[in-house]
């Protein structure tokens, strides 16, 4: 395979500022040295490779949009979702790691956290030194976190939460869990940290998506936790929304490199490939296809990079979010199919990165908000009303 | 110290050139640049050159605007200062050594950095040329630098193996793969390179001595021949190679 160049029909570069390009390419170059040679031996293993962490914490990938004072490099949006497109391009578990540890561990801690809170914890985590989980999602209560049976009381020494979370990225290897309990009935979050007494987070097992990223419960057994772990600014369902809403901006991001690496492999093999005395690049069919996936790809990244601008001004709302997140992950698993028909029988091998990519976005099209919920939520914002509330 | 790194701003090594109307330059339409590999190395060991011994590095690059880019990443990887010699006319490589000196005169380096060679025009000419004009001695295609005080050990690839040299500051150093594993700009670094100004200067102009005069592609490949695919082919296939390839 020749070394990936990029996708850029519509010369989107030009509206990139240079500091902009360099972060992409300098974490396009860190995923072709780091994550492409070794994924798929860790997809097919069933495990995350844990010795990227420093890797990218060197790099500065996590917090990257936090200010320097937390170990951030204060990067803008859009900079900040071109690194994340980079990162699915090589996997979209390595991705996700990425965008829990920032956009749902060190977000809502620098959010919602404490003086107390913020010092111990972001520095810890944007070195990679600290690994963070965000436990929103129960058992029976997926889209509609709002019902939630996770509970935390109040007693002397603190906190005591009981119950179950399911579906949690880095679970099983975090020092500090963001835990949404109901408190006298009211969200708000708790850091819960490894090894605390009634706390256990085994990693779920039998995935056959996001292979190279752990998956875990989180369960609560009486688990008593001190005073000043409540997250003390958070309440109400809206708090962990806000930190879904920074996690499905990267996602929107995301799908646009695995969708770039589909595509880039089918092209390739569409021109090489001989069949009938031509390269199969040459039949209608193919090309129809490759047209309609360069189309979906530049849409797709028109569409985040005026997102990541209205972003960078605060104006960006909660339903254009959706809108991307829904759109670009819908448009690349449907890429990653295609890219997998063009390469035929070669694409259900992992000498092509084509299955996995598809086999991921299975997840990632559930995940952060199912793509139907987010047809509601925009549906709700056009006509006004509500079809699930 | 005063560490100095000259880099250019090269196609890059994947694209696919293109011939441009002109018969002499390549179509840029569509061509992803980047910082000469070879002067990657460069800017990664005068960095350590600086960690080891204190002082600072430049950048320098001579180019139009475009440079600016790689002038950034080296930035971004951690010089301290950045130089655009801005000029964007065709220049050859005795023409690029001179604008170079002429400036560099002015800054004395200690040490010198070049790429043994830009993957552009691939003449790997200029780092001699530019010692020379400087009275510099210089060591080429180095794969291992050793400063101590003003003494230099260098050890640089030769046909077959590798030849140990030593010289004095201040020298020019052309860098080859192997010298180092240049470092990734890290995104503090290039956020922080974004505030730090690129300096242009205009550097002397163009004289050349030697004029392109047409640029061609390689022929095409022909087709390549299936003997067999068992040991029954070996036969047919060193009797090929003795006869038609003549290489046996």
């Amino acid at each position: 395979m020749p070394k990936f160049q990029g996708v850029d029909y519509y010369n989107t570069d030009d509206l990139l500022s240079e500091d902009e390009i360099l972060v992409r390419n300098t974490i396009r170059e860190f995923v072709d040295e780091n994550v492409v040679p070794i994924i798929e031996k860790h997809y097919r293993a069933g495990t995350f490779p844990l010795d990227l962490v420093p890797k990218m914490a060197e790099l500065g990938l996590f917090g990257s949009t936090l200010p320097s004072k937390y170990g951030g490099a204060e990067l803008n949006n859009v900079a900040y979702g071109l690194m994340m497109q980079e990162l699915e391009r090589g996997d979209s578990g390595v991705r996700s790691f990425a965008s829990v540890q920032s956009g749902l561990v060190m977000y809502p801690i620098f959010t919602f956290g404490s003086d107390e809170q913020k010092d111990r914890w972001l520095p810890k985590l944007a070195s990679g030194k600290a690994i963070g989980c965000f436990g929103l999602t129960e058992p029976d209560y997926g889209s509609n976190p709002g019902g939630m049976k996770t509970t935390a009381k109040k007693v002397k020494d603190g906190y005591v939460l009981n119950g179950a979370k399911m579906w949690i990225t880095n679970g099983t290897l975090a020092d500090v869990a963001v835990v949404w309990a109901k408190l006298d009935g009211e969200i708000k979050g708790f850091l819960v940290e490894k090894g605390m007494k009634g706390f256990e987070a085994p990693e779920m097992t039998g995935k056959h998506s996001l292979r190279a990223s752990v998956t875990s419960e989180l369960v609560f057994q009486d688990c008593l936790i001190p005073e000043e772990n409540i997250l003390p600014k958070s309440g109400g369902l809206k708090s962990p929304l806000m930190c879904l809403s920074q996690a499905r901006y990267g996602i929107a991001w995301g799908a646009i490199g695995s969708a770039m690496a589909c595509y880039d492999t089918a092209l390739n093999y569409a021109k090489s490939r001989i069949q009938f005395d031509k390269p199969i690049a040459a039949f209608q069919l193919t090309q129809d296809k490759l047209v309609h996936m360069l189309t979906e790809i530049t849409k797709a990244q028109l569409l985040c990079l005026q997102l990541g601008r209205l972003k960078d001004k605060g104006k960006a709302r909660f339903t254009q979010i959706s809108l991307a997140k829904r759109n670009n992950v819908y448009h690349a698993l449907e890429i990653a199919r295609s890219a997998r028909e063009i390469l035929g029988a070669n694409g259900i091998l992992d000498e092509y990165p084509v299955m996995r990519h598809s086999a991921n976005l299975e997840s990632v099209k559930t995940y952060e908000g199912t793509h139907e919920m987010h047809t509601l939520i925009l549906g709700e914002d056009i006509t006004g009303i509500g079809a699930f509330s | 110290m005063k560490i100095v790194v000259c880099v250019n701003h090269v196609p890059d090594t994947e694209t696919k050139v293109k011939v441009g109307s002109d018969g002499v330059s390549i179509d840029k339409t569509g061509v992803n640049f980047i910082m000469n590999p070879y002067d990657e190395f460069g800017v990664e060991e005068a960095l350590r050159v600086k960690q080891k011994h204190g002082g600072e590095v430049t950048a320098v690059s001579l180019g139009g605007d475009t440079h600016k880019e790689t002038l950034r990443k080296a930035l971004a990887m951690g010089v301290d200062k950045a130089v655009l010699l801005k000029d964007d006319s065709p220049r050859d490589s005795l023409s690029v050594a001179k604008a170079l000196a002429d400036y560099l005169k002015g800054i004395s380096p200690d040490v010198l950095f070049f790429g043994k060679q830009s993957i552009d025009s691939d003449n790997g000419a200029v780092g001699s040329m530019v010692a020379e004009l400087l009275g510099m001695p210089s060591v080429n295609v180095v794969v291992k630098l050793e400063i101590e005080g003003t003494t230099v050990k260098a050890e640089r690839e030769i046909e077959g193996g590798h030849e140990k040299v030593e010289t004095r500051l201040p020298v020019v150093i052309t860098a080859q793969k192997g010298l180092n594993e240049p470092r990734y700009p890290s995104l503090k670094g290039i956020m922080a390179a974004k505030s730090k100004p690129i300096e242009e200067i205009t550097p002397t102009p163009a004289s050349l001595h030697v004029e392109v005069l047409a640029m061609r592609k390689p022929p095409a490949k022909s087709a390549g021949k299936i003997l067999g695919t068992d040991a029954s082919a070996v036969a047919e296939l060193v009797r090929l190679l003795h006869e038609e390839a003549k290489v046996l």
